[in-house]
């Protein structure tokens, strides 16, 4: 990457509090969310973010768009460190930099009118009068495929998808650089979802918009990312340009988690040879020795348990390619084919 | 021959805000040992017409026929119905939370089940209890029966409600969105599941999802829903590469399909019609990009096609030149 990126995260930690267990009994212990996060974004990049429940990937955003503060490690945004910046110090900079979140229904306030909540920005950043305002505001509904006359109706009066688009409307309003988006399809049906793809790929075009993508649904990343990054219990294991992480994945999450997704195409669906893993994704709280995929990696050996991989370039593969892995797939290896893992799984 | 068979299905619920016609004139077959995949959006009524099929839609105002093995199910008597469901139509909800017990061990919870069907003693029940947990890849069963509820993880609970379902070895599997909730990898776990116990036992499988991808994985034949009706039926295969139905393409071209990289989707313009106030005519008419002057007046019948087991209700020609299909996409 020539450029400088637009936002820079380094050795990123997020950690909560685990609060009582109600199995064990036992008080506390840490959750850790995000352990160890880096990753460059380029200005017009959109970089996707995957992984399964509670890998992080919200943790992550939330702490690059300073909704959270970091336990640990550095956010960098257009050259400014803004890791541990207060409330007052960030709003100049929360105009760059927005969030749009999964649930359009939760993130609506809905006693109040739907031209409010997109004006909200004009409002807390104290820009325009109110006729100008509602201009802006009706500008940006007819943007994002909304009715300006629907400006006086409540949130409930809308659909999921037009709910969502609210959501876009008022994230766009300061024309913000990057834009952070938490699943902000997957409650949408297929037909509204791809409506929202559309307009995101269109506002990229338009205004030259910096996107990180959140989204377990890897064919939706796949089609809105340049590079994808693969989360698996708060760490990144493999990050790769998008055709890349697809065709040669060399990560064997990457590859379970690319098999295990259903394709709608009947004959790649009988075609493929799918990865089933044992087990479930296991607490964040005691996260595994040494890799973290170790207890459920179909390659794992004794090595695994013992250091944790480095995420960096395998087996020759250029700069953009890395993955945190000992035994990293060859091009074409069979990963059905490999060894059951360890009995058990060492811990 | 047919094992399940639901004639123009009718349900509508009374509401303060009018007549919710949630399944609107639905008819499919369901082949004994096959899966049947039942797929739309949100609000398409397939739960609501599943959960009719063992009359567990109460309030509702139900019309049609559910015939099982030559027996109408909505016509049936209480103690009838109480012999369908879980020894003969097996079901697993949307919400694996809402059906299973949290005070109760999982074990006790699937005895009962067993032991409400069959002249059995505990330690048998228990015994095949156990068993139903093996058979669903819950290690160490024995000991988990003894864990309750919360004790599991998503997966391991949707797995537990497939054990339960299957408790009485069913011939019919009505499975409500079983691996919705669930990441893929723990979906694939689930859906890998299902397929053996159907290989074991034969069962026939209603599965019903949103979810185009889990349809194209495992359904025999496959119904989509729009507006509580059946737009088209189709073979699998049939379906994703020779559909005729323009919502039909709408959903599949609406889908980030094999991720060309870049291009655009193709969405439905729009979004579904309420249910109170369905439009005359075809439902999908005031989203559909070949609606003509018939569209809006008269509905369209279910027409056969070339294959008699595929069916559209669309007043298109068979021969309907279509966007580029799946097939020459790829
Ligand atoms: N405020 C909090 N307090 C305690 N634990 C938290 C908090 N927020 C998140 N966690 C935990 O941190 C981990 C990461 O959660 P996060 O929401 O970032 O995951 P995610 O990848 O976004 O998952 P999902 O796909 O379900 O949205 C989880 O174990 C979660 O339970
Ligand atoms: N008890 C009820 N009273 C009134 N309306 C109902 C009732 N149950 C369902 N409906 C309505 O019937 C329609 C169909 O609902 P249904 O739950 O079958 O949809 P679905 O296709 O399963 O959707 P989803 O994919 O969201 O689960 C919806 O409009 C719903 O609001
Ligand atoms: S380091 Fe070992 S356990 Fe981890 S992914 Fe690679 S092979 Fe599997
Ligand atoms: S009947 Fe008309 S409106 Fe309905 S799907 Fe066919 S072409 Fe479209
Ligand atoms: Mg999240
Ligand atoms: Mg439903």
């Amino acid at each position: 990457m020539d450029t400088e990126p637009l936002l820079h995260v380094e050795g990123l930690v997020k950690e909560f509090p685990a609060g009582a267990s109600a199995l064990t009994g036992r008080a506390g212990g840490v959750v850790h969310a995000v352990d160890g996060v880096s990753l460059d974004v380029a200005p017009g990049e959109t970089l996707g973010l995957v992984g399964e429940t509670g890998c992080g990937k919200s943790t992550l955003a939330r702490c690059v768009a300073r909704l959270l503060e970091p336990t640990g490690g550095r956010v960098v945004f257009d050259g400014a460190d803004i890791t541990h910046l207060s409330g007052a110090r960030m709003r100049p900079l929360r105009r760059n930099l927005q969030m749009i979140f999964q649930d359009p229904f939760g993130s609506l306030n809905p006693r109040r009118r739907v031209g409010a909540i997109i004006g909200d920005p004009f409002a807390i950043h104290g820009l325009g009068g109110r006729a100008v305002r509602k201009g802006r505001v009706q500008e940006l509904m007819e943007l994002v495929g909304l009715n300006p006359e629907h400006y006086n109706r409540f949130p409930a009066e809308f659909s999921g998808g037009q709910r969502q688009r609210i959501g876009i409307a008022r994230a766009l309003a300061l024309r913000p650089r990057l834009l952070v988006c938490d699943e902000p399809v997957s409650a949408l049906d297929v037909s509204i979802q791809g409506q929202i793809i559309n307009l995101l790929a269109d506002l990229r075009t338009e205004f030259g918009l910096t996107y990180v993508f959140i989204s377990h649904d890897l064919s939706v990343v796949r089609h809105v990312s340049d590079r994808i990054a693969v989360m698996y219990l708060g760490k990144i294991v493999e990050l790769a340009p998008s055709e890349v992480l697809f065709e040669r994945p060399r990560h064997p999450y990457t590859r379970a988690l690319l098999s295990a997704a259903p394709v709608a195409d009947p004959d790649a669906a009988d075609s493929r040879r799918r990865v089933i893993l044992g087990g479930d994704v296991p607490s964040p709280v005691a996260p595994p020795s040494g890799c973290r995929f170790h207890p459920r990696c179909p390659k794992a050996r004794e090595d695994c348990a013992l250091t944790e991989p480095p995420l960096e370039p395998v087996l020759g593969d250029p700069d953009d390619h890395r993955a945190a892995c000992w035994h990293p797939l060859q091009a074409g290896e069979d990963l059905t084919a490999a060894p059951a893992p360890l009995p058990g799984g060492v811990r | 021959m047919a094992l399940l068979e639901v004639e123009d299905l009718r349900v509508s619920f009374d509401t303060p805000d009018g007549v919710v016609r949630a399944v609107r004139g639905l008819s499919f077959t369901l082949a004994a040992g096959s899966t049947l995949g039942l797929v739309g959006e949100s609000g398409s009524g397939k739960s609501v017409a599943v959960q009719t099929i063992t009359r567990l839609t109460r309030g509702a105002d139900v019309g049609g026929r559910v015939v099982l093995d030559g027996v109408d199910l909505l016509t049936a008597n209480e103690e009838e119905l109480r012999e369908v469901r879980g020894a003969r139509i097996g079901m697993i909800f949307q919400d694996p939370l809402s059906s299973l017990h949290p005070y109760h061990r999982i074990g006790w919870q699937i005895e009962e089940i067993i032991r409400a069907h069959e002249d059995i003693g505990r330690a048998a029940a228990r015994a095949r209890a156990a068993d139903l947990l093996g058979l669903v890849g819950i290690p160490r069963p024995e000991t988990r029966v003894d864990d309750y509820p919360h004790q599991f993880s998503g997966g391991m609970r949707q797995r537990v409600m497939i054990a339960m379902a299957m408790a009485l070895s069913p011939e019919v599997l009505i499975a409500d969105e079983p691996t919705t909730a669930l990441d893929v990898t723990v979906q694939a776990q689930v859906l890998d599941v299902m397929r053996r116990l159907q290989e074991e036992f034969g069962t026939a499988i209603i599965m019903v999802t949103h979810d185009l991808g889990v349809i194209a994985e495992l359904a025999d034949d496959v119904v989509v829903m729009y507006a509580g009706a059946a737009m088209e039926r189709a073979p699998r295969r049939e379906l994703f590469y020779r559909y005729h139905h323009p919502y039909t393409e709408g959903l599949l071209t609406s889908l980030p399909l094999r991720g060309e990289a870049s291009g655009r989707l193709r969405p439905i313009p729009g979004s579904p019609p309420s249910l109170i106030a369905v439009p005359p005519g075809c439902p999908f008419a005031p989203r559909c990009q070949y609606a003509f002057e018939r569209c809006s007046i008269t509905p369209p019948l279910a027409a056969v096609l070339a294959d008699p087991r595929h069916q559209s209700a669309c007043w298109l020609p068979a021969d309907r030149p279509r966007q580029e299909s799946a097939e020459e996409a790829a």
